[in-house]
């Protein structure tokens, strides 16, 4: 049994460690911020752990067009509506965030937001895509090769874009993110295995999601 | 003499404390010293585990459907 729950226990662990500490853990002193740089312990890996069930997506897209398996296809397609799931709060916690900090509660001054706001676009296509598609050996081949695209294009705007111009968002312009200005040893401890812990609990968001298609598909049989 | 001057230099030095005390960004000190964080860190605690149990009975329904389909 713990065998094949480890990772959901590990990743409630660790949540509730980043939930405890990341309120406790002394924090730099700085302004504007103030206190409010403690959300980079809970809006940062939100983002990770879309980008990382964006990755899980293309793997399983790639791997739906050698193998030609509809159980891959169906797999692509769960870890992209996870990942689609956790883009949600990330974008409402970055906006209130930004309400607090930047003053705005959007701006297109910031090219990580417009990257963002068109990648989720990208990926709404995807699925108004396989939407549209009856044929399930098509709609497979098809939206794989469309959730390749999909994936370069996302990094391309929220990963390579942001670096090239000047961002509000730390790590940006030029920067690696996560330079020894922006996070101090203390919050380290907290934000990397928040990371973790995230990525962790969207894999198991995604098997549960995984096991609910494929009843489903049972079903129809 | 000297006491005076050294007094106006502890003043100073005093001053110049003040100052840098003012300039210290806010970080809610109060009400940490209250001790009111915990109750948030409890409140938190208790949504996050409510969401984690549901996907756990979640999951035991989906394991009970699942025998189901093998059984058959």
């Amino acid at each position: 049994m713990i065998m094949k729950h480890w990772y959901k226990i590990i990743s409630v662990f660790i949540i509730f460690y980043t939930l405890v500490w990341g309120l406790l853990n002394p924090v730099p002193r700085l302004d504007i911020l103030n206190e409010t740089i403690r959300n980079v312990y809970y809006h940062v890996p939100i983002w990770f752990a879309m980008l990382f069930m964006m990755l899980v997506s293309l793997i399983f897209s790639i791997k739906s067009l050698s193998t030609n398996k509809l159980a891959d296809d169906i797999k692509a397609y769960n870890a992209a509506v996870v990942g689609f799931f956790f883009s949600i709060p990330g974008l409402l916690t970055g906006s209130v965030w930004a309400k607090f900090t930047w003053t705005t509660w959007w701006t297109f001054q910031d090219p990580k937001l417009n990257g963002v706001a068109i990648s989720i676009l990208i990926y709404l296509a995807y699925f108004i895509l396989r939407f549209s598609i009856d044929d399930e050996l098509k709609r497979a081949r098809i939206s794989a090769v469309y959730n390749v695209f999909a994936f370069v294009m996302m990094n391309v705007f929220i990963m390579i874009l942001p670096r090239l111009t000047d961002s509000l968002h730390p790590g940006n312009g030029g920067n690696p993110a996560f330079a020894k200005y922006d996070l101090d040893s203390n919050m380290r401890m907290v934000f990397y295995p928040a990371v973790v812990g995230w990525l962790l609990f969207s894999f198991w968001l995604f098997q549960i999601k995984n096991r609910i298609s494929f009843l489903n598909n049972k079903l129809d049989d | 003499m000297i006491r005076n001057i050294f007094i106006f230099l502890l003043i100073l030095c005093s001053i110049a404390l003040k100052a840098q005390e003012a300039h210290l960004p806010n970080m809610a000190e109060t009400f940490r010293n209250d001790g009111k964080i915990y109750v948030v860190i409890s409140v938190i605690s208790i949504i996050f585990f409510s969401i984690v149990l549901f996907l756990i009975f979640l999951e035991r329904k989906i394991k009970r459907l699942e025998d189901k389909f093998k059984g058959n």
